[in-house]
Parts: structure tokens; C-alpha cells; sequence
């Protein structure tokens, strides 16, 4: 006789279900938590487009000024992603469990990963900006640490996933941690670490135009400036700037993905 | 099977260039290594066989620390394997070529690189990473070995852009490249369909012969154990259960000790 197929759904044990009821209980108690209103958002429509109106058309007063902030922009992101890419690959060795040279340091580099990554990079500018003063420094500072938090952990598991196989060989040969690292290791995670640090860079850009807005430098302070002073249409040339550079290092990444992958 | 000594099976430890007396090893519940006792003669060849499962690998890996013993003493050529410390086993395991049944290649750099990684045991810091750093006299040492094998044309091409054939021949470039005093190879040619597997294993013992090396390899081909090795060593739940002399026996006889 032929077996009756196994029915559609598993029926939930106690506990998933009363997993399942305390998220949706949570999520009815946020939502009133933040006051989140559909009577609010219809009220401020009228808002929305007296302010589109007054955005349109841009203002093409500050053009110059706003290109190099643009360009500043860019300047962070790019050289505090590539300290950080950089900074990030012996930090990664060292939170890779069968690279690093002992179980102590394997724990304090996974813990140091997870704390830059944990602590936003807003917080991070906050901190530099005391400490260095205001400027595009304390910006690329910010995405260094920000990128030690993000490459560090990525670089990390790429290199654990790496293939053993060619590491044993080597280690058969009588080779150093140091050439496994460098022979075996990183020539099979390249690809791996080419992907994750032009993302990087893509989340650079757009975290140094949020920085600019704690005095890290960059164009975050000419929008902060621009809607201070209700200058809607300076802000959207600001905004539209902002979208370019950043579709443009998106499609750029893309591409350069795409090629050396 | 019982066990039948061979001639050279006996042979003293102190003229070997391996023996391994006692060894044992277990994984969780599992004896995969228990007592095992020979000795390989300098220039000898000896194939082991058995069934998956029966420690072969592991034998081979636990004589270069690849996998540490939990018993028993090994002596490679001359030194006491498991007392060394971790320079000392590095500067051991240069000496030995290890040939892996999957290439072990790293597949992202050139045919070339991958033999340079033969000298990495002896090589200064950083000069056989790379074939593009490095010195001209190890560069020509490594286009040499891959001409031993046939390979010289290819030598800028990707490992992952070989075939099998090409892959292990590469693989036994960068053993070469070594200089080394004695040989393990774990089924060098099972990942080869049975044409490039006879022509690889062929090629392989022909070097092996014209450089006089001690060879220890295992393999599942009981046709390639007694046609390339002079003594058969085989295996069954991790203890020894026959050494003989390879031309004293037959595929048929080797085949029962996998049932």
C-alpha cells in the first residue's frame, strides 16, 4: 500500500509557538512604542510637498563649493577604506582559530572585531572629532575603525572557509604560518576579500556624507548648513549630488567586481 | 590474512629511513591506528593498502606530525619525529615530499608558483612564495622540475585551469622541487581516470627510481601496489595484517583482505 505523503506544515512544538506569540506581542507593543501613526503620516504630506516645492528647481548657486565637499567626500571614504582594508588582513589572521598563534589572542581579535563593529561609525566620528578636531581626519579615522569592525570579521571567515587542502601541503613542505598565510591562505580568499572591500567602500561613501554631519568633514555639514538655514533648494542639490557619487561608486564597484573576481 | 614477514621487512631501524614501532591513534571512539611496527629500508618502495577506513592516510600523516600519534616512536630519516620541536619538524618535513590524492594545489596561482612552494622548507623569508619574487636560481630550479614532468609549456598557467593529470604532475613537480630524501604519496592517482592514472603513476616511479628515493605510498589499486612497489604493507582496522615482498604476490590474494 503506498505511504500517505508526510503532512504539508510541522505542527510547532510549545515552545516555537510561544516563540512565535512573544515576537508578535512585541511587535504590536513597539509599534506603539514609537507612535508609529497613518493619521500623522497622511497630516504631513502637505508638508512633504510645500518642501518639494521649494527644493525645485536646484540651486545651482554653490556649485563649486559643493564639488569639492563631493570630492572631499569621496577622499575619506577611499583612504579610510583602504587603511582599514589594509589593517584589517593581519587583524583577520590573527581571528582566523587556525591561523592565529594562540587561543588567547584568537578571543581578545574576535572581541576587538566585534566591539569596532558593534559601536556605529557616527559614534566612533564623535570620538575623533574631540580628539583630532573637526575635519575630513577625524572622518577617515572613523571609517578606518568602522572598516576593521566590517573587513575584519568578513576577511576572517573567508580565510577560515578557505580550502585546507593546499595549506596542508604546505605545511607538509616544513612551511612557516607565515608563508601558509601568504601562499595558501590569502590567494584563496582574494576573491572573497576584493568583494567585501569594494562593499566597503560603496558603505564608506555613504557613511562619510552622514559623518560630515558631527563636523567629520566632508559634505554632511553643507547639507546640515543648507536645511539650518531653510535653503530647501541648495539641500537638493546637495542630496542630488550625494546620490550621484554614490550610484556612481556603486556601478564602478560593480564593474571592478565583475573583473577581478 | 595472517601477517607474513618479508625478507626486508626485518630490516634493523637503525639503517632505515623510517620506522615506526608502536604507533597508535584514535579519533572519539574510533581505533584507527593500533600497535603498528615496520621499517623501510633507504631505496625501497613500499605500497599501502587497505580498505577506506583501515588508517592509511593517517599512517602516512602521523609520520610527518600531520596528525599527532598518541602512541609509539617514529624515526625519519634519523630523528625522532615526535620529539622534535616545531623548527626542528619543519626542517624534517622539507626533506620529505608529500604527493595528495587531490593536488592540493593552490589554485589560484601559476603552475609555476606552485612548484616554487617545494622550497618554502628552505627558502629565505618570502623568496619561494611567488614565482614573480623570486631569485632567478630557484625560478630555474622550479622550471626544471616542471620539465621533469613535462610541464615546462604551461608554466604560467592558473593550477585551477589544469587537468587532473596536469594538476598531480605539478603537484610532483613541487614534491621535486623539495630535494627530498624520501617520498609519501597518498593515492597519488585515484582522482585520475585510469589512462592519466597509469601514466602519472608510471612518470612518478620513474623519478622516484632515477633518484634513488624511499617511497611510501598508499593506494587502492592492487595492480599499481605489486607492479610499482617493491614490498606491500597492508592495513585493516588500523593494525598490519600482511608485509611481504611485492613480487611474491597476487591481486587476487590482496583482494581478500577487503573482504
Amino acid at each position: 500500500m503506498q505511504k500517505a505523503a508526510p503532512p504539508r506544515f510541522e505542527q510547532p512544538g510549545i515552545l516555537a509557538f510561544a516563540a512565535w506569540l512573544a515576537v508578535v506581542l512585541f511587535f504590536a507593543v513597539s509599534l506603539s512604542g514609537t507612535r508609529a501613526s497613518f493619521g500623522d503620516l497622511v497630516g504631513g504630506v502637505p508638508q512633504i510637498v510645500r518642501l518639494v516645492g521649494e527644493m525645485l528647481p536646484p540651486s545651482t548657486a554653490r556649485l563649486g563649493p559643493v564639488g569639492w565637499a563631493l570630492l572631499e567626500t569621496f577622499q575619506m571614504a577611499f583612504v579610510g577604506t583602504v587603511f582599514g582594508v589594509l589593517l584589517s588582513v593581519p587583524l583577520a589572521v590573527l581571528a582566523t582559530r587556525h591561523l592565529s598563534p594562540h587561543p588567547a589572542v584568537y578571543h581578545t581579535a574576535r572581541t576587538a572585531i566585534a566591539f569596532f563593529r558593534t559601536v556605529p561609525d557616527l559614534v566612533w566620528a564623535l570620538l575623533f572629532v574631540v580628539s583630532v578636531g573637526l575635519g575630513p581626519f577625524a572622518g577617515v579615522l572613523a571609517i578606518i575603525v568602522d572598516k576593521l569592525g566590517f573587513c575584519g570579521r568578513f576577511f576572517a571567515e573567508a580565510m577560515e572557509e578557505a580550502d585546507r587542502g593546499p595549506q596542508e601541503a604546505l605545511s607538509a613542505i616544513g612551511a612557516r604560518r607565515s608563508a601558509l598565510v601568504a601562499c595558501a591562505v590569502l590567494p584563496a580568499a582574494m576573491p572573497s576579500f576584493v568583494a567585501t572591500s569594494l562593499f566597503s567602500l560603496e558603505k564608506a561613501t555613504r557613511s562619510s556624507v552622514v559623518l560630515g554631519l558631527v563636523g567629520a568633514g566632508g559634505i554632511g555639514i553643507e547639507l546640515k548648513v543648507a536645511m539650518d538655514l531653510f535653503s530647501y533648494d541648495e539641500a537638493a542639490t546637495i542630496i542630488l549630488a550625494i546620490f550621484a557619487l554614490v550610484l556612481v561608486v556603486e556601478r564602478a564597484s560593480t564593474w571592478l567586481r565583475g573583473r577581478m573576481i | 590474512m595472517d601477517a607474513e614477514p618479508a625478507p626486508r621487512a626485518g630490516t634493523a631501524a637503525a639503517g632505515a629511513d623510517l620506522a615506526v614501532a608502536g604507533v597508535a591513534k584514535r579519533f572519539a571512539a574510533t581505533q584507527v591506528l593500533e600497535g603498528v611496527d615496520f621499517t623501510v629500508p633507504a631505496g625501497q618502495a613500499v605500497a599501502l593498502i587497505g580498505a577506506n577506513g583501515a588508517g592509511k592516510s593517517t599512517l602516512l600523516r602521523c609520520c610527518l606530525r600531520l596528525i599527532e600519534p598518541d602512541a609509539g616512536t617514529i624515526r625519519l630519516l634519523g630523528r625522532d619525529v615526535r620529539a622534535l620541536d616545531a623548527g626542528g619538524l619543519r626542517a624534517l618535513r622539507a626533506e620529505v615530499g608529500f604527493v595528495f590524492q587531490k593536488h592540493n594545489l593552490v589554485g589560484r596561482l601559476s603552475a609555476l608558483s606552485n612548484v616554487l612552494h617545494g622550497a618554502l622548507g628552505r627558502a629565505a623569508f618570502g623568496r619561494a612564495w611567488f614565482q614573480s619574487l623570486a631569485p632567478q636560481d630557484l625560478r630555474a630550479e622550479a622550471m626544471q622540475c616542471l620539465e621533469r614532468v613535462g610541464l615546462a609549456d604551461i608554466a604560467t598557467r592558473r593550477a585551477d585551469r589544469l587537468s587532473g593529470g596536469q594538476s598531480q604532475r605539478v603537484a610532483i613537480a613541487r614534491a621535486l622541487m623539495q630535494r627530498p630524501r624520501l617520498m609519501f604519496a597518498d593515492e597519488p592517482v585515484a582522482s585520475l581516470d585510469p589512462a592519466a592514472g597509469e601514466e602519472v603513476m608510471a612518470l612518478f616511479l620513474d623519478l622516484i627510481r632515477r633518484q634513488g628515493l624511499t617511497l611510501l605510498f598508499t593506494s587502492h589499486d592492487l595492480a599499481h601496489a605489486i607492479a610499482f612497489a617493491d614490498r606491500v604493507i597492508a592495513l585493516r582496522a588500523g593494525r598490519i595484517v600482511l608485509d611481504a615482498p611485492a613480487d611474491t604476490l597476487e591481486v587476487a590474494q590482496l583482494r581478500a583482505l577487503y573482504d
